[in-house]
């Protein structure tokens, strides 16, 4: 306060008090709010053109293709390989955004992405039906798995899929495990309702229960708060394996196999006729290029000397077999009408499905 | 976890030392972006404040009502509102500003127009009266005397501009919403910090953590110095 009486007095008194200095001031002082005004609108108008030339240069001669993907593909890193090799190729620049299932089917019907990568058949189906989803192409699958704390106080290590999760519940029940759930409407929590729907539990029921929990957010801060409350919880193999890894959890892969926990990738295009500004010509595309010889063996060899296993496993050779039971697995879990794409919606694209 | 954060200030020198270009490149971004954000939104929020501060009308206390609100407003939440806006299917759709810069400067210098003008308003607020009195006293005319007002004034409007910026640069909401981090052309500081952190690589996103803290630690630093002046 005291200094602030002295500043404006030192301010004031020397400006204001013979006349001709505030006029003097005055004129100063309209000086300095124009240069003021005329600075700020030359670095806004710099700005936004350095923004647009900037935009323009980066665009130049190269079309974009917006791409909506559940986190596990991109943040496990597969797609940033996957880009590398795509635009070598072609004159297009591929846009990841990563938002997990539900949010990139919400950009592909609001017109926001040209395509979809996503984990959910059930909400693809519906997608596909709506109308929007068109050219759906089966391109990789592996395993979701059951993490728990390494002395497995439910004791389900090993156990098949549903006799772990009736175990996980009774446990739960009488107090000594707690599950947690992402509750987010990802690819992932799909899955989980499908698992207790399975043996007879409504995830909307079990939700209200004391030892069950939501995280509400992405697969690796489920596994950082299941890792914290040592409870059990439901992963991608390719986001566990990295926080296994880099020793952020020591949560343990308890049960990891059986067709239940299948996981199967798909990608969808967004039909032209329901959102006509998409990048459909483009999206073929893309669709082409994940199903070829080149990028199924970029999928099936990513990571694997590092994790000495797959994270993911290529799709499109496999469905060709007649007697793998994973062909047979994916098939019951992931097919529309017997087929990974009803005729109705293959929209003038029968090649992609020789 | 101190070592880890430890290794991860370690590894914020190794990486600028370097010259890890996709570090660099955020930073860039992340300055130019939350840089001409700022601008854009002091250049209406100053006269905004101005005009609120030494006016005196009626609802005065609802319109700085409203202004000192909106500065609690989640970034995600406007991020979100704005994402309607700017979607192909929104009224602003035509634009095809969605994942661009450009979407993040806008929504960023609506997100601090509040603090800016808020900051401007009570600055000029806090000297309006004795000033105005004692210059009009000396024989001062009105216009003279509101001048008077605005250079006692500026030294916190300053303050104003600053506070908006490094709030500008250390939001994520906004920026993820609208800018989608794609990497090279809408991937931010905040944006990286957030990806590196789903993807596990903690001692990354400390690093850059520790980048983004350099950034608005040394431009307040460097406030205060011309302050003092």
């Amino acid at each position: 306060m005291l200094a602030g009486t002295f500043c404006y007095k030192r301010y004031v008194f020397i400006s204001i008090s013979p006349k001709y200095t505030v006029k003097h001031n005055g004129e100063k002082m309209n000086k300095t709010i124009f240069t003021w005004i005329t600075i700020t609108i030359i670095a806004v108008t710099t700005s936004i053109a350095g923004t647009t030339y900037y935009f323009t240069i980066t665009m130049q001669g190269r079309r974009r293709l917006v791409v909506s993907t559940t986190t596990s593909l991109y943040d496990t890193g597969l797609l940033d390989a996957v880009e590398e090799k795509f635009e070598e190729k072609n004159p297009i620049d591929l846009y990841f955004i990563s938002v997990g299932t539900g949010l990139a089917i919400k950009h592909a019907k609001r017109g926001d992405a040209d395509v979809v990568l996503v984990h959910a058949p059930s909400t693809e189906y519906t997608f596909l039906k709506e109308g929007y989803g068109v050219c759906r192409k089966i391109i990789a699958y592996n395993f979701f798995l059951i993490a728990g704390p390494e002395e497995d106080p439910a004791k389900i290590r090993n156990l098949n899929v549903k006799q772990a999760l009736t175990r996980i519940i009774e446990a739960g029940r009488n107090g000594s495990i707690v599950w947690v759930s992402r509750g987010d409407d990802s690819g992932t929590h799909v899955k989980e309702k499908t698992l207790w729907a399975s043996i007879g539990f409504n995830w909307t029921v079990l939700r209200e229960e004391g030892w069950f929990i939501e995280s509400g957010s992405g697969m690796g801060k489920t596994l950082l708060m299941a890792n914290e409350r040592n409870a059990y919880t439901l992963a991608d193999v390719g986001t566990y394996l990295k926080y296994r890894n880099e020793g952020h959890i020591t949560l343990e892969a308890l049960v990891s196999e059986g067709k239940e926990l299948i996981n199967v990738y798909s990608v969808i295009a967004v039909n032209p006729e329901k959102v006509s500004t998409v990048n459909f010509q483009d999206a073929i595309t893309f669709i082409q290029f994940l199903t070829s010889q080149e990028c199924q063996t970029l999928i099936g060899e990513y990571m694997k000397d590092v994790y000495k296993q797959s994270l993911f496993n290529p799709a499109v050779e496999i469905l060709k077999q007649e007697n793998s039971p994973i062909t047979t697995w994916i098939r019951e879990y992931a097919f529309f009408n017997g087929t990974e794409c009803p005729s109705d919606y293959r929209n003038g694209h029968p090649e992609l499905y020789k | 976890m101190v070592w880890e954060i430890a290794e991860g200030v370690q590894k914020a020198f190794q990486l600028i030392v370097s010259g890890d270009f996709a570090v660099i490149d955020a930073t860039f971004r992340s300055l130019y972006i939350s840089g001409t954000a700022t601008l854009l939104a002091v250049s209406w929020s100053i006269p905004l404040g101005i005009l609120i501060g030494s006016g005196n009308f009626r609802g005065k206390h609802l319109v700085k009502g409203f202004f000192n609100a909106m500065l609690g407003i989640p970034t995600v939440g406007l991020g979100l509102i704005l994402y309607l806006f700017l979607s192909r299917a929104g009224p602003l759709g035509i634009f095809h500003l969605l994942y661009t810069p450009t979407a993040i400067i806008l929504g960023q210098a609506i997100l601090i127009t509040p603090i800016a003008v808020t900051f401007t308003a009570n600055a000029v607020e806090s000297v309006e009266p004795e000033i105005k009195d004692l210059a009009k006293t000396l024989g001062a005319s009105e216009t003279e005397a509101r001048l008077a007002v605005l250079r006692e004034a500026l030294p916190s409007t300053f303050l104003a501009v600053i506070a908006s910026f490094n709030r500008a640069i250390a939001e994520l909401g906004v920026a993820f919403m609208l800018g989608g981090s794609i990497p090279g052309l809408t991937r931010v500081l905040t944006t990286s910090i957030a990806l590196e952190t789903t993807r596990g690589n903690f001692e990354f996103g400390i690093a850059l953590t520790m980048i983004l803290l350099a950034i608005v630690f040394s431009l307040s630093f460097l406030v205060n110095l011309l302050k003092r002046k």
